[in-house]
């Protein structure tokens, strides 16, 4: 079935070539052509693929170069391969996890930061508030003091003009005996009784 | 010969070895094996020789096929399906690697033999099938039984859901190999012309600059089979061991 289509199409460019061809090379082509068939007919005798013959050889070799080539890859290489792949990837996920702890520790080191920025502007507040609270005090007591100080001051004043008020007022009281002693001695042109004026004087002031 | 767009797939053996009349020789196939395994299993040695905690371009080469194939297993079969990872991760790294070695001129294609791919499905499906059976002893045949059937409807649904699974094997196998093989018969076909056209005289070359964009264009297409055609595998070999592991659905 395979042995008619093969023999067609290599007998026909042959004979085909023969033609165009002197005589004496075609006969030549054709010469070779038959040896060739005949070999190929001895030989083989089909379309090659289908050759029986060929089958227990190319099985042979077949298991043997497939056999090996199996094992060596099994043995050797898979593992070889499946091991760098394996280390890349160990490798990677390593990495990653080494990151992953860094950026934890970033992580905490920054939260101890935080934690200590917020705790020295607490402290900051308190001395602040502290001091403040003690120059209140301060300057509330010297403001007291001062007060204090102020009122004694105004005290003494107060008592001292009142006492320059009565002796003033007590002086006012003689003078005015005097004088009016004198007026009358001027009017009367006599004696003046003194304890007389001064009774007048005194009920005049009330 | 040359533009034989077959000739590519041939077997050539190199040291003829015959044992018990089984013709085991080793063959250009065998070479490409051999070829496919050292490459990959050096590029993942050297790459990552240096365990860099930060990955160099080529270290991010291995440890992205590693991650992408460990995500498709978690995805596809939870974590339970990683015990499966080592086998996942080289039939994945072995299909592409032997894709696209294959895309070299000259370099034999591993992947476009069926018996090469039908021998790694069968591989994958022998693991879930022992495995079913070692974890889960006779439940793992509720794997044809999908819950909520109509009990009329059962016998139906088990034969489509067997033979669903015996057409897993050959599926996963068809389709790499058919993609792998029509890749590059197709281009060594439009490689072909370019050949056979810039033969022809000036037209004939002017007129090749077609083919050959086209080549360039399917270079490129097959790269990207190359690689989807791996992933393609490794995600269906995820979703059969899931089976093995959770065979209730």
């Amino acid at each position: 079935m395979f042995v008619t289509p093969g023999y067609a199409q290599e007998t026909a460019p042959a004979e085909g070539g023969a033609h165009g061809e002197p005589v004496e090379d075609g006969a030549h082509a054709a010469a070779a052509e038959g040896g060739a068939h005949t070999e190929q007919a001895e030989g083989h005798g089909s379309f090659p693929p289908f050759d029986a013959s060929t089958f227990p050889s190319q099985i042979l070799w077949l298991a043997i170069t497939f056999g090996l080539f199996y094992l060596f890859l099994k043995k050797v290489v898979l593992p070889r391969v499946g091991g760098i792949l394996e280390d890349r990837s160990a490798r990677i996920s390593g990495d990653l996890d080494e990151a992953a702890r860094m950026k934890a520790e970033a992580d905490a080191a920054v939260a101890a930061y935080e934690q200590e920025l917020a705790e020295a502007k607490a402290k900051a507040n308190a001395i602040g508030q502290q001091a403040n609270e003690a120059s209140k005090a301060e300057a509330e007591a010297a403001r007291k003091k001062v007060e204090e100080s102020l009122g004694k001051k105004l005290a003494a004043a107060e008592s001292q003009i009142a006492t320059i008020k009565s002796n003033a007022m007590r002086e006012v009281g003689s003078i005015a005996e005097e004088t009016s002693a004198a007026i009358v001695q001027q009017l009367t042109g006599g004696k003046v009784d003194k304890a007389a004026v001064a009774a007048a004087v005194k009920s005049v002031r009330g | 010969m040359a533009n034989d767009p077959i000739h590519q797939f041939q077997i050539a053996k190199w040291v003829p070895i015959e044992i018990g009349g089984l013709d085991l020789s080793f063959t250009n196939s065998a070479a490409f094996m051999v070829a496919t395994v050292a490459v990959a299993g050096a590029f993942l040695f050297l790459t990552t020789s240096t365990r860099g905690l930060i990955p160099g371009r080529l270290q991010s080469i291995s440890e992205m096929s590693y991650e992408f194939v460990a995500s498709m297993l978690r995805d596809a079969a939870g974590s339970q399906g990683m015990k499966f990872f080592p086998l996942v991760f080289s039939l994945f790294m072995f299909v592409l690697v032997a894709n696209l070695l294959g895309l070299f001129p000259y370099f034999f294609t591993v992947t476009s033999h069926i018996i090469v791919t039908f021998a790694l499905a069968l591989l994958v499906i022998g693991t879930v099938v022992v495995y079913g059976f070692m974890k889960h002893g006779f439940g793992f045949l509720k794997l044809f039984v999908p819950e909520g059937v109509p009990g009329i409807l059962v016998p139906l649904v088990v034969l489509i859901e067997v033979i669903s699974f015996l057409s897993r094997p050959i599926s996963l196998s068809v389709r790499l190999f058919a993609n792998m093989l029509a890749g590059h018969i197709t281009l060594k076909v439009f490689a072909g012309f370019v050949v056979s056209l810039s033969a022809a005289g000036f037209v004939g070359v002017a007129g090749a600059v077609l083919p050959l964009a086209m080549t360039v264009a399917i270079t490129a297409l097959e790269v990207l089979v190359a690689f989807l055609q791996a992933y393609v595998f490794a995600v269906l070999t995820c979703m059969y061991l899931n089976d093995a592991l959770h065979p209730g659905h």
